[in-house]
C-alpha cells in the first residue's frame, strides 16, 4: 500500500479516531501514517455490531411477550453470549438459561442480581428493567 | 526517570513495549518492537471462539513481544496477577505512586474511551498507565492517538475481565535499563523464529499450513448470513484496529527495512518490498469479502479460498527466502 493510497473514508465506526498503519512512502520507506479509516473495516466491524443488536432486539421482544427475563436482553447489550456470560458470573450455563424464564427470574436472590448486574455493568434497578 | 512520552501505534503490544523501552533508555520504533518480538505469525483457532467464531490469529501470542524484548533487551521485568480486584488496584497505585511506568492487559469492552463500535469482548489488549489523578488513572493507550483518562472503576473492571484469555489484572514494569544490543545477532535470531514460526511448527493449524486449513473451511462454506458472519470474522481479525492493515504484513515489511538500515544486511530490503507486495494480496482478499459481505458482489467461496490458498503459496516462499537470507547472515 503507498502512503497516497491509505484510505480516508471517515469510517464511522472509529468515532472519530484515528488509526496508525503503515504505508510505503514515495521514498520507498514502510512508514506509519494515520488513517480515518476504510470501508472494508467499516463494513465488517458494522456486521459485527449489527448481529449482536439483532440479538438483542430480538430478545427484547421475547421479553415484551413474557418468553424470557431482562436478563438475557442485558445479556447481548453488554455483547455477552451464554458462555462469557457464565465465565464472567461463575455461574453453570444451565443455571443461566434456567433464570431466563420470567417467573423463576422474578424470584431471584439479591445475591445472584448483584451478580448479574455487576458482570453486566449495570445497577440492581436496570438489571430488572428493559426500555 | 524523564517524564513519559506518549507515542501512537497501529498494535498495541509492540506499541507498548516501544514507548516502555524507550522510557527505559533505548529508542526502539513499533516495527522494531514487533519484529525483534518474532510477532509476525498466522493461526486458525477454531476451538477458541469468541462469539461463536473461531480466532484467526496473525500475531504471535499475547506477551510473547514483552517476554522475547525483556530477555534480549535487559530490562528486568516483573509480572503480577492478583486473585481479587481490590489487591489488583492497590498495588497498581502502589507502584504509581513509586513512580514506575505501569503495563496492563484488559479488555477493550470496558474502556470507556474505546469508540462503541470496536467495544468487544477481546482480553487481550495491552496499555501503560503513566500516573493516576484523582480518580482518574492516565493512560497511553499505543492505538490511541493522544493520552487518555479512565475512571478507577472502569479500569479495574477491565483488567479483572472473564472469558477468553482472562488478563486476571496482569501488570508488568520494568525495573532495569535498556541498553543497546548486537543488533545483527538478534535480528537473526529473531528472523529464524519468525521462519521457523510460520514453515515448521509441528501444528497444522499454525503458519503457512494454518493458511492452508483456514482456505478449505472457507470453501465448504454455503451462502447465507451465517457465511457472511464467518468470512467477516476473518476481515476483522485483519484490518480491525489494532493491526496496522494487512495482519501486520506491512509492520513487519517496516521492520525488515529499518533492521537492513541498522545493520547493512541487504537481502532484507528486497524481502520488505516483496512483504509489502503480500500485504496488498491481503488487503484485496479482504475486499473482496467486504463486497460479499455488502452483496455488492456474489457469494463465492471457493474464489475467496482461491485467494487464501494463494496467499499461503505467497508466504511460503517468502518466509523460505527469509530463512535463507538468516542463515546467510554472517554475523
Amino acid at each position: 500500500m503507498r502512503e497516497r493510497d491509505v484510505p480516508q473514508e471517515g469510517n464511522a465506526t472509529l468515532g472519530g479516531h484515528r488509526k496508525a498503519v503503515y504505508a510505503v512512502a514515495d521514498d520507498g520507506r514502510v512508514r506509519m501514517v494515520t488513517s480515518r479509516g476504510w470501508e472494508v473495516e467499516e463494513i465488517v466491524t458494522r456486521q459485527a455490531v449489527e448481529d449482536l443488536d439483532r440479538l438483542a432486539r430480538e430478545a427484547r421482544q421475547r421479553a415484551l411477550a413474557g418468553l424470557t427475563s431482562p436478563l438475557e436482553v442485558h445479556m447481548y447489550r453488554a455483547r455477552m453470549d451464554v458462555a462469557l456470560l457464565a465465565q464472567t458470573t461463575g455461574l453453570w450455563r444451565w443455571r443461566i438459561r434456567r433464570h431466563f424464564r420470567p417467573p423463576v427470574f422474578a424470584r431471584l436472590s439479591p445475591r445472584l442480581r448483584r451478580r448479574y448486574a455487576d458482570a453486566l455493568g449495570l445497577s440492581l434497578e436496570a438489571l430488572g428493567r428493559i426500555d | 526517570m524523564p517524564p513519559f512520552v506518549h507515542a501512537h501505534a497501529s498494535h498495541c503490544e509492540s506499541g507498548v513495549m516501544a514507548s516502555l523501552s524507550r522510557h527505559h533508555g533505548l529508542a526502539l520504533s513499533e516495527a522494531m518492537a514487533f519484529g525483534l518480538g518474532a510477532a509476525i505469525f498466522f493461526a486458525y483457532l477454531p476451538f477458541m471462539r469468541i462469539n461463536g467464531l473461531p480466532l484467526i490469529a496473525y500475531r504471535i501470542q499475547p506477551r510473547a513481544i514483552i517476554k522475547r524484548l525483556n530477555r534480549d533487551l535487559g530490562l528486568g521485568m516483573r509480572f503480577e496477577k492478583f486473585r481479587s480486584p481490590a489487591q489488583g488496584t492497590r498495588r497498581l497505585d502502589e507502584l504509581l505512586d513509586a513512580g514506575h511506568l505501569v503495563g496492563l492487559q484488559t479488555s477493550v469492552y470496558w474502556l470507556p474511551y474505546f469508540p462503541p463500535d470496536l467495544r468487544f469482548h477481546f482480553n487481550a489488549h495491552n496499555l501503560l498507565v503513566y500516573g493516576r489523578e484523582g480518580d482518574d488513572y492516565l493512560l497511553s493507550d499505543p492505538v490511541v492517538e493522544t493520552v487518555v483518562r479512565c475512571p478507577r472503576a472502569d479500569l479495574e473492571k477491565a483488567r479483572f475481565a472473564k472469558g477468553l484469555l482472562a488478563p486476571h489484572g496482569l501488570l508488568y514494569y520494568a525495573t532495569g535499563t535498556a541498553a543497546a544490543p548486537d543488533w545483527a545477532k538478534l535480528g537473526k535470531r529473531a528472523l529464524k523464529r519468525a521462519a521457523d514460526t510460520m514453515l515448521r511448527t509441528p501444528l497444522p493449524f499454525i503458519g503457512i499450513r494454518g493458511i492452508g486449513m483456514l482456505a478449505r473451511r472457507v470453501e465448504r462454506l454455503a451462502e447465507g448470513d451465517a457465511a457472511r458472519m464467518y468470512i467477516g470474522n476473518i476481515v476483522r481479525m485483519q484490518e480491525e484496529i489494532g493491526t496496522g492493515g494487512a495482519g501486520f504484513r506491512f509492520l513487519y515489511a517496516s521492520f525488515l527495512q529499518e533492521l537492513a538500515a541498522l545493520t547493512g544486511y541487504r537481502p532484507l530490503e528486497a524481502l520488505a518490498a516483496r512483504l509489502v507486495e503480500i500485504g496488498d494480496r491481503w488487503r484485496e482478499f479482504a475486499l473482496a469479502a467486504a463486497r460479499m459481505i455488502r452483496r455488492r458482489d456474489p457469494f463465492d467461496a471457493p474464489a475467496l479460498a482461491a485467494r487464501l490458498r494463494g496467499l499461503a503459496a505467497d508466504e511460503k516462499k517468502f518466509f523460505g527466502e527469509l530463512d535463507a537470507a538468516q542463515r546467510a547472515w554472517a554475523c
